[in-house]
């Protein structure tokens, strides 16, 4: 099923009597639930963008590409990196605007400016019974009633369809730069991205792979070289600095994990604190990117090895198995957590029919 | 303001419920003396009042537990209390509730520079978060105007924001991770020091559920490191349809201000009155405050000074020290004040699309005259979080119906540009029966659903956010 329009999407779910897998592109699920494919690639084009309000309303099934197309041709940008994991994850298709929000995908930036969801103004969506709800709006302050639009971001379609999705976006920065930094080992090397995180110079990117620490700075011409020659004083090591074109590829690449594509194994995606993140990677002895200052290890495995990595991140964050086969893709959730997320899926969907058993 | 009849059953068990809580509870921290229950009767919305059955004032998670076990046992209503400065009535009891404030829960239990985040108790006051981290060179970025008072919990229940969101986010934007402890006494962790969430993001609805889906007790709050510096530049402009079109330039020019400030003439004469900051006499005035080190900061004012000049400014003044910086400010913060001087006043806090100020303002204008009301506008030009201070008289009679009134046509104008009813006040009762006018039965039946599934009896802070008649058969189950 592709619907091309709120209503008949309405109608779709509310008429089903099967379970229905629900997906934008297909080019970052994870997880496995299985049914009736239900597309959203159908409801598409933007519904409003006023670039002096930096608001921007677009259908869920809006190719991301079309949408940053949109926003640069008025130097914008979706602030929280979209990444594009189809290299990752060995997919093709389309990535739909809807799909990111659902998976709540965010790149590098998430350390100055926050997920998906942060940058997520409203929604629509169809729930499991086929019923059309709204939730928050298109302007940057709303505390009216409950927050459903952080509660949507990350559902994965397991509380509605997304139908419609406003965003606050960011102007494009006149100047971007990297320090990159070598010639320290792991440990060192994301200390000095924690040192740089709280300096006074507002970072927008803070990763470490392959030996390198990589820090980025974005804005006015003067402040990025002004910021620039501050960190490189704080951070120490071996610094040269990329700019322009050749920072924002370092930037792609962190983003769209580039270190894995290509390369066999399974891919985990652990969230823990910056100053636990050597040791993990450490003690799992796979190949790891570190972004957002350490608090994102991306780590690389041979497969099978889901229990050693509970147990390394037990208590101090949690790990998603983001590529490879067999046993559980997502982290458990302690009970009396889980019994919520069980009542509100059972609420929002009481049928049980939308990516049944995805998320637990 | 209508509220639920209150239940005599659980009237006429006051001696019990009471007894049962003093017995759960260290013996000062339950209230129940009508004299000692007047501090509760309302919090920062005084035009309704009416005293508690009884308040208590835990010291930890496990007490908030126990006391929550017992109301839900009970059959108790509670009101979660932090510091009392709600503007929308979230605070205000009924006859047949207990009070639960956090005040006494204001601890810090952890600070990690390394990771950037502190954990506090959520009675702890917003300013005095900063304040615990301002010795390392870090604050805590929501900056609501009763930041000396207001406590973690009310920030979090109402999702707070503040004179800087524009640049760091509200209060959801912000926190990390809590405590939370459910109607039925039961404690749990949601998000962590880490901040993403694991599975359903928990977190992100109870931030703002108004104290309806728990009670949080501690918090885990993102801390970020302080800016080198900070510099304000006021700029009056002839026409609120010219500053709003300034303030669409600067945004669209990709300059991020910390903070951009909107009066309108009745604001700026009333607070020229009062505080004599030395501000222009025209009919629009902005405050732009820019961040950054010295370079950084000439930078961005060169920048801003060349937009706001091509719209032909009445005055464009910048801060030289620091003393002229804390005058530019001084119009701005005595604004309240200033209103408060002339009369009563209630203050509204819609947003609107930015796009639509002019509009909005004219209109506001135009029902000032027709309900014979003053009405001065102070705004949070970035982000489109208006505050129309309407002045009124209480001790005239059909005064405060008359603005109330009023108030509900300028929300319900918010509303139809394409904005909401309240940007960062919260819902309350103040604008309780208004939700229908932003929302259809259906987005309000999802929203009570999680209430259902947090709370399934109703019993935490029942009477407020939904409109009464909409939400009257859970509350009745």
């Amino acid at each position: 099923m592709r619907p091309t329009t709120e209503a008949d999407l309405a109608e779709a779910i509310a008429a089903a009597t099967a379970p229905l897998l629900v997906r934008g592109g297909g080019t970052r699920t994870i997880g496995q639930a299985v049914g009736d494919v239900l597309e959203t690639g159908g409801l598409t084009g933007v519904a409003l963008y006023e670039p002096g309000a930096l608001t921007l309303v677009v259908r869920a099934g809006t190719p991301v590409a079309e949408v940053e197309r949109v926003l640069a041709a008025d130097r914008q940008r979706l602030a929280f990196e979209v990444p594009d994991l189809r290299g990752l994850l060995g997919r093709e298709g389309v990535s739909t605007i809807g799909g990111v929000v659902a998976a709540n995908a965010s790149g590098p930036r998430r350390v100055q400016v926050g997920a998906a969801r942060d940058a997520l103004l409203g929604v629509r969506f169809v729930d499991g019974s086929g019923t059309v709800i709204k939730n928050g709006g298109r302007v940057m302050k709303n505390v009216t009633g409950y927050d459903l639009v952080k509660l949507l971001a990350g559902s994965r379609g397991t509380l509605g369809v997304l139908t419609e999705v406003s965003f606050k976006v960011q102007a494009l920065p006149e100047a971007e730069a990297t320090l990159v930094i070598g010639g320290l080992g792991d440990e060192a090397g994301l200390a000095a991205l924690r040192r740089a995180l709280g300096s006074p110079f507002d970072i927008s990117g803070a990763a470490r792979h392959s030996g390198q620490s990589l820090i980025r700075v974005e804005g006015m011409a003067g402040s990025v070289a002004y910021r620039l020659d501050r960190l490189r004083a704080l951070v120490g090591g071996d610094v040269k600095v990329a700019e322009a074109a050749v920072s924002a590829a370092l930037w792609r690449d962190v983003r769209d994990v580039a270190l894995f594509h290509d390369k066999p194994g399974e891919v985990w995606r652990i969230v823990t604190l910056s100053t636990a993140a050597a040791e993990i990677a450490g003690r799992l002895a796979g190949e790891a990117l570190w972004d957002c200052g350490g608090g994102l290890i991306w780590l690389r495995l041979d497969h099978g090895r889901g229990a050693e990595v509970a147990a390394a991140v037990a208590g101090r964050g949690h790990a998603t198995r983001v590529r490879g086969d067999g046993g559980p893709v997502f982290p458990p959730e302690a009970p009396e957590v889980a019994l919520l997320a069980a009542g509100l899926r059972a609420k929002f969907d009481p049928r049980g029919i939308l990516n049944a058993g995805l998320m637990g | 303001m209508d509220m639920p009849e209150p239940d005599l059953g659980v009237i006429a068990r006051k001696a019990r419920i009471v007894a049962r809580m003093r017995a759960a509870l260290p013996v000062d921290a339950v209230i129940d003396a009508p004299e000692e229950l007047r501090v509760y009767e309302c919090d920062a919305l005084t035009a309704y009042r009416c005293p508690p059955l009884a308040a208590v004032l835990p010291r930890t998670t496990a007490e908030v537990s126990a006391v929550l076990r017992i109301a839900c046992e009970e059959g108790v209503p509670v009101v979660p209390r932090g510091s009392g400065t709600s503007l929308a009535g979230g605070a205000m009891p009924t006859a047949d509730s207990v009070i639960l404030g956090v005040a006494r829960m204001n601890a810090v239990l952890e600070t990690d520079y390394d990771n950037r985040f502190i954990r506090v108790q959520s009675g702890r006051t917003n300013l005095s978060v900063s304040g615990a981290v301002e010795a390392e060179g870090f604050f805590y970025a929501p900056d609501p105007s009763s930041q000396l008072a207001c406590a973690i919990a009310g920030n979090i229940a109402m999702n707070s924001g503040g004179a800087h969101c524009l640049k760091y986010g509200v209060t959801t934007n912000n926190l990390l991770g809590v405590t939370l402890v459910k109607m039925d006494g039961t404690v749990l962790t949601l998000g962590g020091p880490w901040g993403e969430p694991a599975g359903l993001d928990l977190l992100g609805v109870v931030c703002g559920s108004e104290g309806q889906l728990g009670v949080v007790t501690e918090a885990w709050l993102r801390i970020l490191p302080k800016p080198e510096g900070a510099r304000p530049v006021l700029v009056g402009f002839d026409s609120n349809e010219v500053a709003g079109a300034c303030v669409s330039d600067i945004i669209k020019a990709g300059i991020l201000p910390v903070a951009i400030e909107f009066m309108d003439r009745p604001c700026i004469r009333a607070t020229e009155a009062f505080a004599k900051a030395g501000y222009p006499d025209c009919e629009a005035l902005l405050i732009i405050e820019v961040e950054g080190s010295e370079a950084e900061i000439a930078e961005q004012l060169t920048r801003i000074r060349q937009i706001a000049l091509a719209h032909d400014p009445v005055e464009f003044r910048e801060a030289a020290d620091e003393d002229q910086a804390k005058r530019i400010w001084l119009g701005r913060k005595s604004a309240f004040g200033a209103m408060g001087q002339l009369g009563d006043y209630m203050c509204l806090d819609g947003t609107i699309p930015v796009s639509s100020l002019p509009h909005v303002l004219k209109r506001i204008g135009e029902m000032s005259v027709q309900f014979g009301l003053d009405v001065g506008n102070v705004f949070h030009a970035g982000d489109g979080n208006m505050h129309p201070l309407i002045l009124f008289d209480a001790n005239k009679p059909g005064d405060l119906e008359k603005c109330e009134a009023f108030g509900a046509e300028i929300l319900k104008l918010c509303v139809e540009v394409g904005g909401c009813l309240t940007g960062e006040h919260g819902v309350g009762i103040e604008k309780r029966d208004l939700m229908s006018v932003q929302f259809d039965a259906a987005d309000m039946e999802a929203q009570m659903r999680v209430k259902d599934v947090f709370d399934p009896k109703w019993l935490l802070n029942p009477a407020k956010v939904f409109p009464l008649g909409v939400s009257e058969t859970r509350r009745a189950g």
